[in-house]
This record gives structure tokens, C-alpha cells and sequence, in this order.
């Protein structure tokens, strides 16, 4: 599907909110379709650019990925993993039911 | 008496070392400054009680002749970089009361070099933001000012506010689109962002992975070469770390530019543009030129699509670095009915508005069926940008061209076009799709009375020649002016 073909509907934010985990208010839809819209246009002048043949930049500077030793180097710090948790019990990060 | 901030880091450092004054002392001297520039609105947190306890460390090592780099100066850390006990909130209500329990690799370097820690400096939300207005902890405000209240640029406002201001003798920032350039450019200071990959980025609150990099904000080339020594090197908890020694960057800022080649891009100019800055691009060919300096003109045909391949490339990673911020291991959390519904209302409720677009964006991008037409391609286009700077290499050792394309403008001025206000990052953002090295130094004053910076690019892992060409240029330019202090309590 080509960018062209696209146009973002208050139904496509929707979709988008959701995939964001973004809570959006059913009335702020439209001015947000349109906000994106309005980016998308303008982003769109990137069809013109000849891009036949080119590898698309995976890294900003060319290095291979670098291996190390498979062997544990951090850890045993739960105390410091739930420092920050809005709430913990035991041990554990206490999230809201997910499972029936 | 010395007035101690109107030092620069390289005079401070040079005075504790022959202890014409102590660490305390001037620590004691920015303190008070910060107390006194409230009214900036510079800094999110501040560490005074560590700060104090840090310079008198230092004192005690500093009097038996001991001490790193940066032994006993006070300096400010942009509040993006995680640090140990101190709250850390990258300008986002979301992270709540976040208080990281490690150091981010970058400030523990500088620690390790005996920096005293201010305090936490305010940004764009998430580094998200030319003017420093989409901060949850409210608008910076530039130290110079015409009437009105001025933005100090973004994202990194805080770190140019405070270093303008002179309440630290300098300060970290970060550059994912022109972050530290464009707001030194708007407040008359010195920014350099490094090649990708200089500054490892563990520890910092990530944006766009592929084009976040952090650098100094500082006063004089000088001072950014000290700083920058400390801040990067090889990092293995950062796989994207460049692992190669470091070049004296200091010893690099006299080598001058005698018979170095300086391209002049000619697509580094728009529509609307104040002539003034043209202007001072010509003077600045005129400077380096003078200097011993060889002038070409060079194309780079690409740059017009820069903004635009940014973008999409920035908020694809944002939507995905951000997605860990769901209240459910640190930060704020607001219960809703379900799971998925309180990761909803957390996000809502905790990114600003310009966050929330830009994840959208992001997602809308990746989403399926539009992942070829919109990220790969710009990740192409990307390439071509790449391209174009290493065809210029092959007739130029660096770049000159301006920061910004505008100097700084009034503190909440309407923006009804998200996209007028994502041009400030034109000249810069190429820098960052090509993971080069980037410079802005203070160059004039417009019709205004308002500081200009010129750009100086460089070669991937050439910053030594950034320096050399950015001391000539501040050399040259001469730039001594001061913003009025009316802040002061």
C-alpha cells in the first residue's frame, strides 16, 4: 500500500490510540485525525526521493554488533527492581487483575 | 573578590588546581546564582546538600594535589540522565517520583572525574521540543530577553538557560534532532554533540535510540572539549558504543584550520530566513577563510528531506522506547476498570500532549501495512542523507553552515502547526540521521540584540577537527556579549 492511499479517519485513531494504550476522548478524534493528517502530508514529500537500490540505514555509524561472553554480569538487586514500584507486596510488583 | 561565576570551566579548574580559591567556595558562589535565577524556571531538582558534600571531597583531594578532570566544579546535569538517589523525571509527569537506583554511565564518568552535581536541569518532555515549552515542570526562560520572554530552545533549555545564566560553569544535554545545538544557538553558548556513539547512552532516558546522543553545553569551545573528554568513551552496557580511544579534544582546539577544507552546503538555507543569519554564514566564511582556512562549496542534495525522514524514523522509536512507561513498575499509575484500560489512563494521564502525538505517529508508522511506505523508506532516504555527507567528504574536511534558522522567540507563541515548529530543526537533524559529529558556536547578535551560533559538522569520529574549526571560529567571532541580569533576586 502506497502513503498516497492513506488518510487518517477519527475511526484509523482509534486504532491507533489502542495500539498505543492511549486513552483519547471520543470528541478529540477528529482534531487528531486531522493534526495527523496534517504531518503525514507533509512527510509524504519523501516519495519523491529516488530510493532505487538503497539499503535502508540500520545503523547510524558502521560497526558490526558486538558479542560478548553469555554469562550473568548484573542481578540479585530486587530491592533496587522495586524501589519504584507504585505498589509491591513480598517481593513481587502488584499489577491489576489481568486473567478472569 | 573574584566574582566565581563568571568563570569558565577551564579558568575554575585552573584556579582549584593552584588554589587561588576552594571547590566550596565556588560551589557556595552557583548555588546562591541558582537560588537567585529562579525565575528561570533552569532546574527541576536541586542537590545543594550533595553538591556541598561533593566539593568539600574534592577540596580534600584537591589539597593533596589529587583530582580528575573536573575535580570540584560545580556543573548541572540535563534531568534526562538517570542519577542515583536523585529523582530523575525527563520533564514527564509520568515518571512521578521516579528516583533511579544506578547512575547513567555519562554522569558517573563525570563523577568519577569529580564533578559537583547542581542539580537536575529542565527539558522538553522526553527531549521532545524545540522551545522547552512541553516540560510538565513548566517553560524555560531564556536569559536574554527582548520585551518579552524568550524560550531558550529545546530540548536541552535548561542546560543553555543555566549555562547563559551563569548559575553552572556547564551542563549535559542530549541532541536527537539538534537538542544541544539549537538551544546554545538560542542563548549564545557553546553545544557540541559527538559522533553517535561517543557518549554511551545506558542510563539515559531513552527518545530515538538510532539518534540520541549526549554533549555539553558550555560557555567556550574550550570548556565543551573538558567536558566532552570526561563524558565519553567505551561503554560495554551500551551496544551501539563506539569502541575506539579517545582523541585529546582539549589539545584539538589549537590546532587551528590552516589548510583545512571547509564545505559550504548550499541547501543549508530556507524560505523566510532572517538575512542576518545569513550574513553571518558569509562572515563566518570570511573568519575561517582568514584564518588559513581553504573554502569550497559543496552540495548535499538531500537535506530538504531530513525533516521529514526524522519525523517518521524519531517518533517510531519513541513510540516504541516509551511503551515502557505502562504504571506498572515505576512512575504513576491511575487505576481504570481493567488492565488495559489503566494502562490507557496512566499514559493519558502522564505524557503531554506532544509526547502523545508523537507516539501516535510512531505507532501509526509501524502499524501494519504502512511499515514499507513510511519507516523503511525513511530509512532509505536516511541513507541518501548519509550519502551525500560522504560524498562531501571527499573534497572537504568539515562543514560550515548555520545553527537555526531562526534566533530565539517569544515564551508561548501560538503553534497551530505542529510542523512550523519542527523546522527549527532543519540544519541540525542532518547531523543526526548521518550520526556525525556537530558544533554550534555563539557568533553575533541579530538586529535584536539576540545571540546566533554557525554549525561546524565533521566526519564520523572527527570531532578533534570540529574543535580545531570551532576554536577558529570563536576566536574570530570574538563573541564576548552577556545577557542583562534581570533575573537576580
Amino acid at each position: 500500500m502506497s502513503a498516497k492511499e492513506t488518510g487518517v479517519t477519527a475511526e484509523t485513531v482509534k486504532k491507533i490510540a489502542r495500539l498505543s494504550r492511549l486513552h483519547v476522548e471520543e470528541d478529540r478524534l477528529a482534531h487528531l485525525a486531522d493534526e495527523m493528517n496534517g504531518i503525514l502530508a507533509w512527510i509524504e514529500q519523501l516519495q519523491e526521493v529516488d530510493v532505487e537500490g538503497v539499503e535502508p540505514m540500520t545503523s547510524a555509524v558502521e560497526m558490526a554488533a558486538p558479542l560478548r561472553e553469555d554469562k550473568i554480569t548484573d542481578g540479585a538487586v530486587r530491592e533496587k527492581v522495586l524501589a519504584n514500584a507504585p505498589k509491591s507486596e513480598a517481593g513481587y510488583f502488584v499489577v491489576p487483575r489481568s486473567v478472569e | 573578590m573574584t566574582d566565581f561565576t563568571n568563570l569558565t570551566l577551564e579558568g575554575a579548574l585552573a584556579g582549584l588546581k593552584a588554589k587561588d580559591f576552594t571547590s566550596l567556595e565556588i560551589t557556595e558562589a552557583h548555588i546562591k546564582a541558582c537560588e537567585d535565577a529562579s525565575e528561570l524556571n533552569a532546574f527541576i531538582t536541586t542537590d545543594y546538600d550533595n553538591a556541598r558534600a561533593a566539593a568539600k571531597a574534592s577540596d580534600e583531594k584537591l589539597a593533596k594535589g589529587d583530582g580528575g578532570l573536573l575535580e570540584g566544579a560545580p556543573l548541572g546535569v540535563k534531568d534526562l540522565f538517570c542519577t542515583e538517589g536523585v529523582r530523575t523525571t525527563a520533564g514527564s509527569k509520568i515518571l512521578g517520583d521516579f528516583t533511579p537506583q544506578y547512575e547513567s554511565t555519562v554522569t558517573s564518568n563525570m563523577k568519577r572525574d569529580g564533578m559537583v552535581m547542581l542539580g537536575k536541569l529542565n527539558l522538553d518532555e522526553f527531549a521532545m521540543g524545540s522551545a522547552n515549552e512541553t516540560s510538565y515542570f513548566g517553560p524555560v526562560i531564556n536569559p536574554w530577553k527582548v520585551d518579552d520572554n524568550l524560550v531558550p530552545g529545546g530540548s536541552s533549555g535548561g542546560s543553555a538557560s543555566a549555562v547563559a545564566a551563569r548559575i553552572c560553569l556547564g551542563a549535559t544535554a542530549t541532541d536527537t534532532g539538534g537538542s544541544i545545538r539549537q538551544p546554545a544557538s538560542f542563548t549564545g553558548t557553546v553545544g557540541i554533540k559527538p559522533t553517535y556513539g561517543r557518549c554511551s547512552r545506558w542510563g539515559v532516558v531513552a527518545f530515538a535510540s538510532s539518534l540520541d546522543q549526549a554533549g555539553p553545553i558550555t560557555r567556550t569551545v574550550k570548556d565543551s572539549a573538558i567536558m566532552l573528554q570526561s563524558m565519553a568513551g567505551y561503554d560495554p552496557k551500551d551496544s551501539t558504543s563506539i569502541n575506539e580511544a579517545l582523541p585529546d579534544f582539549m589539545a584539538a582546539c589549537d590546532k587551528g584550520v590552516k589548510g583545512l577544507k571547509i564545505g559550504i552546503p548550499k541547501e543549508y538555507t530556507m524560505d523566510g530566513m532572517p538575512s542576518d543569519i545569513e550574513e553571518l554564514w558569509q562572515q563566518g566564511i570570511k573568519w575561517l577563510e582568514e584564518a588559513g582556512a581553504e573554502i569550497v562549496h559543496v552540495s548535499l542534495p538531500h537535506t530538504k528531506y531530513a525533516l521529514p525522514a526524522y519525523y517518521i524514523v524519531a517518533p517510531a522509536e519513541a513510540s516504541s522506547n516509551l511503551a515502557r512507561y505502562d504504571g506498572m513498575r515505576y512512575g504513576n499509575r491511575v487505576a481504570g476498570e481493567d488492565l488495559n484500560d489503566t494502562y490507557e489512563r496512566t499514559r493519558a494521564d502522564g505524557f503531554g500532549k506532544e509526547v502523545r502525538r508523537r507516539i501516535m505517529i510512531g505507532t501509526y508508522v509501524l502499524s501494519a501495512g504502512y511499515y514499507d511506505a513510511y519507516y523503511l523508506r525513511a530509512q532509505k532516504v536516511r541513507a541518501r542523507i548519509a550519502q551525500d555527507f560522504k560524498n562531501a567528504w571527499e573534497k572537504c574536511d568539515a562543514l560550515l553552515a548555520p545553527t537555526c534558522p531562526s534566533a530565539a522567540f517569544p515564551v508561548g507563541r501560538p503553534v497551530n502547526d505542529p510542523v512550523q515548529m519542527y523546522l527549527n530543526d532543519i540544519f541540525t537533524v542532518t547531523a543526526n540521521l548521518a550520526g556525525l559529529p556537530a558544533m554550534s558556536v555563539p557568533a553575533s547578535l541579530d538586529k535584536d540584540g539576540l545571540p546566533l551560533g554557525l554549525q561546524i559538522i565533521g566526519r564520523a569520529l572527527d570531532e578533534e577537527t570540529v574543535f580545531a574549526a570551532g576554536a577558529a571560529l570563536e576566536k574570530a567571532a570574538d563573541f564576548k556579549a552577556e545577557p542583562e541580569k534581570w533575573w537576580s533576586a
